[in-house]
């Protein structure tokens, strides 16, 4: 997929990613759901996302970026403007 | 003797190639557990280096390659000396660090670390000496250590310079950013990436390659591609020792020890 995503759709394959790294239920995750508390994930498990997120939208989302992001939403802005 | 297992890692000898295994937990934290244990590793390659082509390094920890030095080992022992102990602690362990790290660059066998999870700081740094790094797929490369008011210590400047443009160099230092795997290869600091949990089975696969040539004419070519920065490492020891006088630096190990911030290695 080209760079025209929408917000929206961006948001929706970083909680897709999310689901299927972390192995949960689909559906589970919201936008704005707190990814260390709901996954009850650490940074380093944080840190293997943001390589998956990388990896699919062709992108490199500098770690201090996303330094005090926790939730989805947050994520997929930062990783929009990269696009 | 072909096979040790201890506190922090375990090696085995077999047909030719040495896996060294780090499996400390909870990242293969580098300090004096794992120091030791290289020490003693590193006497033992050089046993074996007649009969060797290639050393693998890689880890059984799940988060990763190594999260870097034993930050809070540092602190608390730091913590305990007064100024003037405490420097002369840190060179001695950093002279010893070097010494290990300078052994395994400096072998003739060919070393190829199969990096997963987490490669930072001291972790890097003990990738950057071998002659080929393959990346897990989700790997992630950093010196995150200017957060703490330091440099990287255990001659990560120099090695990274060697193998990097010192554009790229200045960046991942200044920043203290993480690379991701395929960054990394595009850059030159991995060679190889590997799909996720595949990077210690295409180190294997590389380094049966690497035992059909013969030794000689490898350790030659080595020699010749690979050189030693000696005098930009000794300088690294001596800048990293000046700043570690700092106040900032025990306050920065401080922070780091007692934070709850949810990601702590990040700068």
């Amino acid at each position: 997929m080209s760079a025209m995503r929408t917000l929206d759709q961006t948001t929706q394959e970083v909680l897709e990613l999310a689901t299927k790294h972390f192995q949960v239920a689909a559906g589970s995750l919201q936008p704005g759901d707190d990814f260390f508390r709901k996954l009850g994930i650490d940074s380093l498990q944080a840190l293997e996302l943001l390589s998956r997120l990388e990896n699919h939208f062709g992108i490199e989302l500098p770690d201090y970026e996303v330094q005090g992001v926790s939730d989805f939403k947050t994520l997929a802005e930062r990783i929009q403007s990269r696009l | 003797m072909k096979s040790f297992s201890g506190k922090a890692l375990r090696w085995e000898w077999r047909d030719g190639v040495i896996e060294l295994t780090l499996d400390y937990p909870p990242a293969n934290e580098i300090g004096t557990a794992m120091l030791g244990e290289l020490e003693k590793f590193a006497a033992a390659m050089k046993e074996h280096e007649a009969a060797t082509a290639a050393l693998i390094i890689s880890s059984a920890q799940r988060r990763g390659f190594s999260a870097g030095a034993d930050l809070r080992e540092l602190y608390e022992r730091s913590a305990a000396l007064s100024e003037t102990e405490r420097l002369a602690g840190i060179r001695q362990f950093l002279e010893r660090v070097h010494a290990v790290l300078n052994a395994i660059d400096s072998s003739p066998i060919v070393t190829i670390a199969a990096v997963h999870g987490v490669c930072f700081g001291g972790g890097l740094e003990l990738a950057l000496t071998c002659d080929i790094i393959v990346a897990d797929k989700l790997a992630r490369f950093a010196f995150p250590e200017l957060r703490l008011g330091l440099i990287p210590g255990f001659g990560g400047i120099p090695r990274l310079k060697r193998d990097l443009g010192n554009a790229l160099v200045r960046d991942l230092l200044l920043t203290g950013r993480s690379l991701n795997a395929a960054r990394a290869q595009a850059a030159g600091l991995a060679s190889q990436v590997a799909a996720e949990g595949e990077a210690l089975k295409l180190a294997r696969s590389t380094a049966g390659q690497i035992g059909k040539f013969d030794g000689a004419t490898r350790a030659a070519a080595k020699r010749f591609i690979k050189p030693i920065p000696h005098e930009e490492l000794r300088e690294e020891i001596e800048i990293f020792c000046d700043l570690f006088r700092r106040p900032a630096v025990m306050a920065g190990l401080k922070k780091f020890v007692e934070s709850t911030d949810a990601m702590p290695y990040l700068p």
